[in-house]
């Protein structure tokens, strides 16, 4: 914290908060908008996407998968239609991201689109944005139809022999929406199951069974930016494997809750929450850290993360000292994810916040595989009763052994998401849970505790 | 099944055991083949793969190889190094391929059981004791294998629908539904009928009919048998009978020339179900709603239990008599039929020939559904085929025995099940002649009958039939038929005997085939009853390739002269 506060640099966001600045085409044509496209156009699809391989972009979802490899990966001979879809289903717990660009910049995501749709040979592209957003489907419905008629989408793009037709679909409220595969199904207009893989990978079965790309829609902002400065000198901000800005969502007990584009990299997770946030409320303590949206192992507020990177150099870090990147997160046992730091001081029941979390997944659950279905209503059920008066001494160690019941054995990686709060949770804060039997608060609130 | 002539076979490594296996089939069925058994439940080798239940996870992994060179990476001992997969992975998607290692009883693929059969439990009413499918249920038997014996579960279990009617057949108990979408596969990949599905989501996902539709084709039951625990139960077998008291005999459904496969359960000489018998050649593991039902024919109330002479009942061999005086000396002609097993319809021809009688035989048809109920309603009639009954397809009347008799050449009648009122003869041309019937149930031609032999249902004897792809197929004896009857076999072998010098003499259904061995024109081949206990025989059909069968493209069936044989 002594080093000099490093300045946001915004990139995705540049315009979006800028007060003369609306989400209609004419703001986005006046900042130089669309005119990546017409300089993708004047490169081979092939060379689009090299530049995006180069680039070093990972996907900012959740998983940090490399953009560029994903493409790569696409089945180009089997001769079927290619698809490319946005994921939009926005639904990680302490993630608002994606909504922020799509509200007040939705053409930087259309421009992104066509492109990477120019690259992959995509004729058809679909926006899934998840329920809630209506008012932003209701934007991005009419950003597609300025665009459309100013011939940056649709037929016959910038008067070339291009054609990518780009729909809207909206979600009906599940979480699950958000893995690319149930999204693919729910696109398909069925329940949204996860498929198995193998052998469903988007990228040789996906949307109708043809060859499929599903980026996010940070990701799919990031490719204009690639194609204005170009894979090599994109893969110079933030850091080797780490490259470009990320919009880091704050919430939780800060002062200062809210989004923040950085450079990967370029501050810690001690400077987000004491300098960019404004530090905790007067008077409490920091207890606790999710630092990529709920799914993202909790991270205990004096543990210590030491162990040595890839490149061989050791690293010993407390929490705030772990370096907001891909890298850092996964390097002390969790992981960047979505970019949704939730924040927890003192105050905070970690039985009553593990009962929340569990909640959550219990609900989101689609019910296809048994672990995930049956273990994650289990842990809820347990962490409910805890909150309610019912803890036994127990009750830690059989919600990790539920909880390592799931893990790796699900067909999405839902099972993860729902058991590795748990892990972390018990594991690092055992003492809470077994306080709650041994110690009965007696506090007739928790009776009806209201769980998300 | 799989023979290995035309299937490539590849080398795996099972539980550290090089094993050869067919390339391409997936890890449950390769682990099978050498005595393995991974436990599944929403895996069914006639459906697709879902992979939801994750009870098959197994340990998979493959030779490492080094990316730059392309050579096999070797442990210190010289063994080729295993890069094995570092979660389990389900076996019924994992398909096989040359040098894959696979651990199916590993410390890790215990664990991985455990915890699902834990998870499986946790919300399971554990109502075995008034659960129909207690004894033949796969939650049971693999909960002796990986269950824990007490529970770790304190919470209230999940509550859902108790008795849903999802159509006329099925009843469906939510609570014990372990979510393993059989039912909903099975529905839209082998009914063709798109009616179930999944409602709600987590943990409180329920089984149900879409709105304002029911699961009420012909196959609807089928689902209650790939069920693997007790939420899908047949309303009619539905708290009936404990299975452990079934006893289980293998037939075939006698409803069309699909010739279904079957195991009919029955307890001290009483049906109470029928169910369908894997044949990979035949109907998989189908049958249809309809077959199911034929046992209530056995105690039906038109059913013939006494022989009787001008409607008054007498000892079956007084009737027998009754019959060769009937039939001796009279111009008389046999009315046959393609409901007749092999065996029958092997005497019946004798019988015609020695007599010199005419025979006479019709068809019953009905609509094709394509998949195992065929257009022609009958088990046989490629059995009248073979065993020379007749040389033409039969049409769906009597009209070339109603001419006869209108001419008045014939006197008597061996009808042979067949009702001839309901296949276009008139009754005043019966008038004239006297009829021995030879039936299992009552219809109009036997109440005009002066001589009634009752014979026994498909149920109560053994005996074969050749299917529409010409596969001979065997049935035992499930049930004893009523007191003092015979099998049509024995009945016919009488009248025989009273009608012509020589006596026909069999001890056992084999020497019927060699009495039709001795014919010329015979073209059942060498083959007789007892090969074909164990699996049907393919007989050639290409002699009838000019007939025009009734039937159209099924499952596992081409039609006779189509070019696409399969």
């Amino acid at each position: 914290m002594s080093q000099q506060l490093p300045k946001e640099r915004r990139i995705i966001l540049k315009n979006a908060d800028n007060p003369d600045y609306s989400n209609r085409i004419n703001c986005y044509l006046r900042e130089g908008g669309y005119q990546n496209l017409k300089k993708a156009f004047g490169m081979k699809p092939e060379e689009v996407g090299e530049e995006v391989l180069k680039s070093g972009v990972r996907g900012r979802g959740g998983a940090g998968f490399p953009a560029g490899m994903k493409w790569k990966f696409l089945d180009r001979k089997s001769g079927k239609p290619i698809y490319l879809i946005c994921n939009a289903d926005e639904s990680e717990p302490g993630t608002f991201k994606d909504r922020q660009i799509m509200y007040k910049d939705p053409h930087q995501l259309i421009e992104g689109m066509m492109i990477a749709a120019y690259a992959i040979g995509a004729k058809q592209a679909f926006i899934y944005i998840r329920a809630e957003f209506h008012e932003g489907a209701r934007i991005l419905n009419r950003a597609i139809a300025e665009a459309t008629e100013a011939g940056f989408c649709g037929v016959n793009i910038l008067v070339s022999a291009f054609s990518c037709n780009l729909v809207v679909h909206r979600g009906a409220g599940a979480y699950i929406c958000g893995e690319e595969t149930g999204l693919i199904e729910s696109l398909e207009g069925k329940r949204p199951n996860p498929r198995i893989k193998p052998p469903y990978f988007p990228a040789v079965l996906g949307l109708y069974q043809c060859p499929t790309i599903v980026n996010n829609v940070e990701t799919l902002c990031n490719v204009r930016h690639i194609i204005e400065m170009g894979g090599e000198e994109f893969s110079k901000i933030g850091k080797p494997n780490n490259t470009g800005t990320r919009i880091w969502c704050v919430s939780g007990q800060v002062m200062k809750p809210g989004y923040y584009e950085f450079e990967c990299g370029a501050l810690t997770l001690g400077q987000m929450i004491f300098d960019v946030c404004g530090g905790l409320r007067p008077g409490r303590t920091l207890k606790a850290v999710i630092p990529g949206g709920s799914s993202a192992k909790v991270l205990k507020a004096d543990e210590r993360f030491t162990g040595t990177h890839k490149d061989g150099t050791s690293f010993d870090w407390g929490l705030e000292d772990i370096p907001l990147d891909f890298d850092g997160p996964m390097a002390a046992g969790s992981m960047s994810g979505s970019g949704g730091i939730i924040v927890m001081d003192d105050t905070v029941d970690i039985v009553q916040a593990m009962a929340n979390v569990n909640a959550f997944y219990a609900h989101e659950s689609c019910g296809q595989c048994t672990p995930c279905r049956e273990g994650s209503l289990w842990m809820r059920k347990i962490t409910q009763r805890m909150c309610n008066g019912g803890a036994r001494e127990e009750d830690a160690d059989l919600l990790l052994s539920v909880a390592k019941q799931i893990e790796g054995r699900t067909i999405c990686a839902f099972g993860e998401a729902a058991a590795w709060p748990t892990q972390s949770f018990v594991t690092k804060f055992k003492d809470d849970f077994i306080k709650k039997a041994t110690e009965p608060s007696g506090d007739v609130d928790n009776k009806n505790l209201q769980l998300i | 099944m799989i023979s290995s002539t035309d299937v490539e076979m590849v080398t795996i490594t099972l539980n550290g055991k090089e094993v050869e296996v067919p390339n391409g089939i997936n890890a449950v069925e390769a682990a099978a083949l050498h005595g393995s058994e991974v436990p599944h439940y929403c895996y069914h080798p006639k459906l697709s793969v879902a992979g939801n239940c994750r009870m098959c996870l197994v340990e998979m992994g493959t030779p490492m190889r080094d990316r730059a060179t392309g050579d096999s990476i070797l442990e210190e001992d010289g063994s080729p190094k295993i890069g094995w997969v570092p979660k389990p992975v389900i076996g019924c998607a994992t398909n096989v391929s040359p040098g894959m290692h696979l651990r199916t009883e590993s410390d890790l693929v215990h664990e991985c059981r455990e915890g699902i059969m834990e998870f499986l439990l946790v919300n399971h009413p554990l109502d075995c004791p008034i659960c129909d499918q207690a004894g033949e249920c796969r939650l049971q038997e693999f909960a002796t294998d990986y269950g824990r014996g007490y529970s770790r579960y304190i919470e209230r279990k999940n509550v859902k629908p108790k008795r849903t009617r999802l159509g006329p057949r099925v009843t469906l108990d939510d609570e014990r539904c372990i979510l393993c979408s059989r039912c909903i596969r099975f529905s839209q990949e082998v009914a063709k009928d798109d009616v179930l599905g999944f409602v709600d989501r987590g943990s409180f996902s329920t089984l149900t009919c879409f709105p304002g539709k029911e699961l009420s084709n012909n196959y609807s039951l089928n689902t209650v048998d790939i069920c693997p625990v007790g939420a899908l139960t047949s309303t009619d077998f539905r708290f009936k009978m404990r299975v452990w008291f079934l006893k289980e005999t293998k037939s075939i459904c006698p409803e069309s020339s699909a010739a279904c496969n079957t195991t009919i359960s029955s307890r001290e000489g009483v049906i109470q179900r029928i169910t369908p018998r894997r044949n990979d050649l035949v109907n998989d593991t189908w049958m249809t709603d309809s077959g199911r039902e034929l046992y209530k024919d056995v105690r039906s109330e038109n059913r013939i239990l006494r022989p009787s002479v001008n409607k008054i009942d007498l000892p079956l061999n007084e009737a027998i008599d009754r019959s060769i005086q009937c039939l001796t000396g009279k111009r008389i002609g046999v009315v046959a039929s393609c409901h007749s097993t092999v065996e029958e319809q092997i005497l019946t021809k004798i019988l015609a020939d020695r007599t010199g009688a005419p025979i006479f035989i019709r068809g019953h048809f009905g609509e094709d559904d394509g998949i195992l109920l065929s257009a022609d309603r009958t088990p046989n009639l490629r059995g009248a085929l073979a065993t020379g009954l007749t040389d033409t397809y039969p049409d769906d009347n009597l009209t070339d025995l109603n001419d006869v008799l209108s001419r008045g050449e014939l006197d008597s009648l061996l009808v042979i099940n067949e009702d001839l009122v309901g296949s276009s003869v008139s009754e005043e041309n019966l008038d004239n002649v006297s009829i021995v019937y030879l039936g299992t149930h009552r219809n109009q031609s036997s109440e005009l009958a002066e001589v009634v032999l009752p014979s026994l249902t498909s149920f109560e004897k053994p005996g074969s039939y050749l299917n529409r792809s010409f596969i001979a197929q065997a049935f035992e004896q499930a049930v004893p038929g009523p007191v003092g009857l015979s099998p049509q076999v024995e009945i016919l072998a009488q009248l025989i005997s009273g009608l012509s010098d020589e006596k026909v003499r069999y001890s056992n259904l084999d020497e019927i085939w060699k009495l039709a061995h001795s014919d010329e024109k015979n073209l059942l081949g060498e083959i007789t009853f007892s090969d074909l206990l164990l699996n049907g025989i393919q007989i050639n059909g290409s002699a009838w390739a000019h007939l025009n069968f009734a039937e159209k493209a099924a499952l596992h069936f081409t039609p006779l002269g189509d070019s696409s044989h399969d």
